[in-house]
């Protein structure tokens, strides 16, 4: 029965389709139109600002218990970087990673895991939040991204800081940055272990951020450098961030 | 000038329709701007439910937690599952032909989302600003409701309106289709004051205050509200829920307006000035 019923279905569907052709095209091309594009990213500087105003810049993302992990916490993006050199650092457990810290810094620093681990550390238990609509609850531990910039020394023009990644995608390796309120932050951190164990490659390993006010797709995984500057137009296309660049993901990730 | 539906002028019998100032300025501009927000917000909602086409309960949920909603696709069908039941929906979700004549088997069809092909970027965009439209203006519009009069005098539930006898005779008088003539089609029934102060007062704030929690920044600016809801993953079954309530609430909107004349159902809220029709003399 429902094999008859199938394809009238699609019939009309499709007859429905294409008799919404010339409107649906005439929507896209208003979603398109660049002063509207520009009218509509007003809403992210509203958003950005409204909540700097109404919120502490300390103030803290949930902590939870272990007894609320998630039983899976989901990979997202890429799950295992391509290339000869990350597969040799793989099978060497990572042994020679060096994250360096770099540009508007009094002394540049290259850090291996060991001199990562050497550092203070912080555990949280948070909820990550992807920008696609789902969310894991995971136990993180790494030294704060605070701890790394004192010890560097930011110079007097430091704004932003951006985040070099050994993931290649498409055209370009993976990036982010953040401004100087969340790289300060006290939840922070590069993190090493989840869920009390090493990192795993699908979840970034050897080094990842966790930045647990914005979305998933500021936590850069694979993390190589950690650049501080004085402005992000001359990082990729100026937004920000790879996918800010690419298919125009808001800068501030904060909702 | 006439000034409130509270005061209706009684029309005479035989005499030329009597026109009242029923929906005062604020009410109309209110109404026509927060119709094209909720559709843009509907539509890009839609289109952000795409990337994830699958809704739990609790604080956390992703692929492998298991989903009480969820709208998929199997090698050659579409399907729609709550909880153990579950529907096959080929050709509208799950799995559909788009206006180039392709297969898609994103959840929401192109002709249901803003933009029409997969973009959860852009549908943020359009979400999120239309989401201060919606705010903004239903602040200004609850201020207006409760200082300006609109709630004491058209809004409020008198006493005798409590009374079920009252409220079944309009749900009768709903089902029969028999609307208030005269004098009463002056004023908002029963049933319209419940839906018109449900919809201000309760959808709406939710739609926004479970909207506000799926924020990862403001859950740390009130961290309350979302314990409120009982977690990030059940704020947003509930912004979905009462989402499809308000296409509910759409859906008997227009047909209310269709069966009660359209013609001066709208007329009145573009210019405020309501054509009474005249009594069926059975005695208001």
């Amino acid at each position: 029965m429902s094999e008859f019923i199938l394809p009238r279905r699609q019939l009309i569907a499709r007859a429905a389709g294409f008799a919404a052709l010339p409107l649906l095209s005439g929507c896209d091309a208003i979603n398109d139109a660049p002063v509207v594009r520009k009218i509509l990213s007003m809403g992210e500087v509203m958003h950005q600002h409204s909540q700097r105003a109404l919120t502490d810049r300390n103030a803290l993302a949930r902590e939870f218990t272990r007894a609320d992990l998630s039983p899976t916490f989901r990979p997202n993006g890429t799950r295992l970087p391509e290339g000869a050199a990350y597969a040799a650092h793989a099978a060497r457990g990572f042994a020679d990673w060096r994250v360096t810290v770099s540009e508007l810094v009094n002394t540049p620093l290259s850090l291996s895991l060991a001199d990562i681990r050497a550092m203070p550390q912080r555990t949280q238990i948070t909820r990550h939040d992807c920008v696609e609509g789902w969310s894991a609850i995971g136990e993180w531990t790494g030294v704060q991204l605070s701890h790394l910039l004192a010890a560097a020394g930011l110079r007097d023009r430091a704004r932003f800081i951006v985040f070099r990644c050994a993931d290649r995608i498409g055209d370009a390796n993976y990036y982010e940055s953040c401004d100087l309120v969340d790289a300060l932050h006290p939840q922070t951190i590069l993190a090493w272990a989840l869920n009390g164990q090493v990192l795993p490659i699908a979840n970034g390993a050897p080094l990842r951020l966790r930045i647990e006010r914005q979305l998933g797709y500021k936590h850069a995984k694979y993390l190589t450098g950690i650049e501080v500057v004085a402005s992000l137009d001359s990082i990729g296309s100026g937004k920000g961030g790879y996918w800010e660049d690419r298919v125009d993901y808001e800068w501030y990730a904060g909702i | 000038m006439l000034a409130a539906p509270d005061a209706p002028v009684v029309p005479s019998e035989a005499a030329p329709p009597v026109r009242v100032y029923r929906h005062r300025l604020p009410t109309r501009i209110w109404h026509w701007v927060n119709a094209v927000t909720l559709l843009i917000l509907l539509m890009s909602g839609l289109m952000i439910f795409n990337a994830h086409p699958r809704l739990y309960w609790g604080e956390y949920g992703a692929n492998a937690d298991p989903a009480w909603l969820a709208i998929g696709a199997t090698p050659k069908t579409g399907y729609l599952r709550v909880g153990e039941w579950r529907v096959e929906t080929t050709g509208v979700l799950g799995r559909w032909t788009d206006a180039t004549g392709e297969e898609q088997t994103w959840a929401f069809p192109g002709w249901a989302t803003i933009p029409t092909s997969y973009n959860l970027a852009d549908g943020r965009r359009w979400h999120l600003f239309f989401a201060w439209v919606l705010s903004i203006g239903l602040t200004l519009y609850m201020l207006w409701t409760v200082f300006g009069g609109h709630l004491r005098k058209d809004l409020h539930l008198r006493r005798a309106e409590w009374s079920p006898r009252h409220i079944w005779r309009d749900i009768k008088d709903h089902a029969r289709l028999r609307f208030p003539t005269g004098e009463a089609a002056a004023r908002y029934n029963i049933l319209q004051k419940f839906s018109y102060i449900s919809v201000i007062f309760i959808m709406l704030p939710l739609m926004i205050a479970t909207g506000l929690t799926m924020s990862p920044g403001f859950n740390a600016t009130a961290p309350w509200l979302l314990d409120l809801f009982g977690g990030r993953q059940s704020a947003r079954s509930i912004h979905f829920i009462i989402a499809f309530g308000l296409v509910a609430f759409f859906l008997v909107h227009i047909v209310m307006v269709l069966l009660a004349g359209p013609v001066n159902e709208i007329r009145s809220m573009i210019t405020g000035w309501f054509r009474l029709r005249p009594d069926r003399g059975e005695g208001a």
